[in-house]
């Protein structure tokens, strides 16, 4: 399972990063989305994955046994798919706003910020 | 001790963002309620400062949960001095906004946006929880992201286009270095941290995870070579949000690689000389950017890149005044960049151009005013006993101390540089004689504005220009402050024990 993760993570960065630096103003933002997604998994790999471990201290035992399912990382990947979340929508809507103001989704002719005045 | 009241300057603003989203139509009692809440909040802010100060470093744990189980917010000198010059700024900004914010924009709800900025740089600088940063840096670029493109012209459009990305970039490359983290050391808390990371043995992963931190970090201070989104972006909002964003945002990421690289990754020589060589390459791209630029507004921008290098420079030498030196530094440059940005909008307003061919003949027209603009300019420039001048002065001792010679030069040539870069500037703008410029009908220009507003623009700047004088002619007590607050960087038990208890 975890080396299974560990590909899927390592391609969704590499994806990422690929779609990121494309000249098409949408692969931006898909690039951009897979790159968090590889992230979250990311945090979600490293808080050690064990199957029916649930992080719970039984009623003769005083405190948790060696290997547990730890809980912080999937607190964490909740808050950070919600901020991405927001993130993506206010991205998506800049870009629909630039192609409407600009009239093309290439970066390479978004040149109006390096005008000499 | 623990103190749920240092939360108090993130909670006003909150409060006040709240409030002014109930008057949502009525704009005269926004600018109201935005310019008395920055003012209760520079007080709170003050006496935090004064508190911490006297009393030593103040946590609180939220919820009740001992550290390093929950979410830590620790005040200690640097945080609470932060703090208070957010709060510096923000009432600055905010006075100068009643002044030049065009209505449309606080229409559509600029105020409180900018009130939630506020609130995310106090978030930032008072949390003691590695997460929780990377939560509140998200609440200030959502929040910057709004205000770079209220108003929605061409030019802002696409500078945020680039600021987006690689902000977004940077939050990522932030949340990975944090899984790693985690995953190396199974907590989130920074003292915790602290002690954690120094007992790893696989010191490799140790120095990958904290390139990874520098990275994130960089992009979003603006550090050689991950710089260009900031000259393609500040420049495009209205001045009062330039402001802001010139004098805090960047400093930020300032901020979390003093803390974490002092704390938490103690540099070895491999990592100081990772990070001295960045100082050096920022220093000279943003000193020889500004040197080309036309736009004063960029000019400013590219400076701002090049004092970046300057404190990058300080935590590079890593000893205790070469860090003080960058703390002092900070602490003029968030006055100052501020103050810059209101000044270039103040000029846009008298001649409705920022291109410094067209400018000219501006001390003829208005010596009170060039006089005021001289202070900002030359507190930049560092000419003693101005602001500017003590911050090189501590860096430069602690880089001769270190016998590194090579930053010391850099250190002066980035000054040499930017003493050129505003005598141009000065001679540009101020002293030759400008052509004639056409009316421009669209533009709102000074003598049309109403005394209020004219008094607000003014009156900021006047504020800040006291301020930076006030550092300069009082720097025995800023300094104070600096070299304690850089002997608890570099010896951070006191912060670990105030956390963590004994």
């Amino acid at each position: 399972m975890e080396i299974l993760l560990v590909i899927i993570i390592g391609l969704l960065y590499a994806a990422g990063i690929y779609m990121m630096l494309r000249r098409s103003l949408v692969k931006l933002i898909i690039g951009l989305i897979l790159l968090g997604n590889g992230a979250n998994l990311l945090i979600f790999l490293l808080g050690k994955i064990v199957k029916g471990k649930p992080p719970i201290i039984g009623a003769s035992e005083k405190m948790l046994g060696e290997i547990y399912a730890d809980p912080v990382p999937q607190a964490l990947i909740l808050t950070a798919i919600v901020i991405s979340f927001g993130l993506q929508a206010f991205a998506i809507i800049l870009i629909k706003r630039a192609y409407k103001v600009v009239k093309t989704d290439d970066l390479d002719e978004m040149n109006a910020t390096d005008e000499d005045l | 001790m623990n103190n749920p009241y240092i939360v108090l300057p993130v909670i006003l603003q909150l409060f006040i963002a709240i409030l002014l989203m109930f008057s949502w139509s009525s704009k005269n009692i926004q600018k109201l309620i935005s310019v008395t809440g920055s003012l209760i909040a520079l007080v709170i802010s003050l006496l935090l400062l004064i508190k911490v100060d006297n009393e030593g470093i103040q946590i609180m744990q939220a919820g009740g949960w001992e550290a390093p189980f929950g979410i830590t917010f620790v005040a200690d000198t640097f945080s609470a001095l932060l703090v208070l010059l957010t709060a510096i700024a923000g009432l600055a900004v905010s006075v100068y906004s009643v002044g030049s914010v065009r209505n449309a924009r606080i229409k559509f709800g600029y105020f409180p946006i900018f009130h939630l900025l506020i609130m995310g740089l106090s978030g930032a600088f008072l949390t003691g929880d590695i997460f929780n940063l990377y939560v509140w840096f998200e609440i200030i670029i959502i929040s910057s992201f709004v205000l770079l493109t209220l108003g929605g012209e061409k030019a802002q459009i696409e500078g945020a286009i680039k600021y987006v990305t690689m902000n977004l970039l940077a939050s990522v490359i932030f949340l990975t270095a944090i899984a790693i983290l985690y995953g190396l050391t199974g907590s989130l808390n920074m003292a915790d941290l602290s002690l954690r990371v120094a007992e790893i043995e696989n010191r490799g992963l140790v120095n990958v995870t904290a390139i990874l931190f520098l990275v994130g970090f960089g992009i979003k201070s603006a550090v050689f070579p991950l710089y260009f989104w900031l000259p393609a972006s500040y420049h495009t909002p209205p001045p009062a949000i330039s402001a802001i964003f010139g004098g805090l945002l960047t400093k930020v990421g300032v901020y979390a690689m003093l803390r974490v690289f002092t704390l938490i990754f103690i540099p070895d020589t491999f990592l100081s000389t990772v990070i001295m060589v960045i100082a050096i390459f920022t220093i000279l791209s943003g000193g020889i950017g500004a040197l080309i630029q036309n736009n004063i507004r960029k000019v400013f921008s590219y400076l701002i890149i090049c004092h970046i290098g300057f404190m990058l420079a300080g935590l590079g030498v890593y000893s205790t005044l070469a860090i003080a030196g960058a703390i002092f530094y900070l602490v003029h440059d968030i006055i100052v960049k501020t103050n810059l940005f209101m000044v270039s909008g103040l000029i846009f307003k008298f001649k409705g151009t920022y291109s410094m061919r067209l400018l000219g003949g501006f001390y003829k027209e208005h010596p009170k005013m060039s006089l005021l603009m001289a202070i900002p300019l030359f507190s930049l420039v560092g000419i003693p006993p101005l602001s500017g001048f003590w911050g090189k002065l501590l860096m430069i001792q602690g880089a001769i101390d270190q016998s590194n010679m090579l930053v010391v030069f850099f250190i002066i040539l980035g000054s040499f540089l930017t003493l050129f870069i505003i005598a141009r500037l000065w001679s540009e703008v101020f002293w030759k004689d400008g052509p004639e410029l056409p009316e421009k009908k669209h533009i709102k220009y000074y003598n049309a504005l109403k005394p209020l507003k004219r008094k607000a623009m003014v009156g900021s700047i006047v504020f800040l220009s006291l301020i930076s004088l006030g550092i300069g002619f009082g720097a025995e007590w800023v300094m104070r402050l600096s070299i304690k607050i850089a002997e608890n960087l570099m010896d951070p038990t006191l912060y670990i024990q105030a956390v963590l208890g004994n």
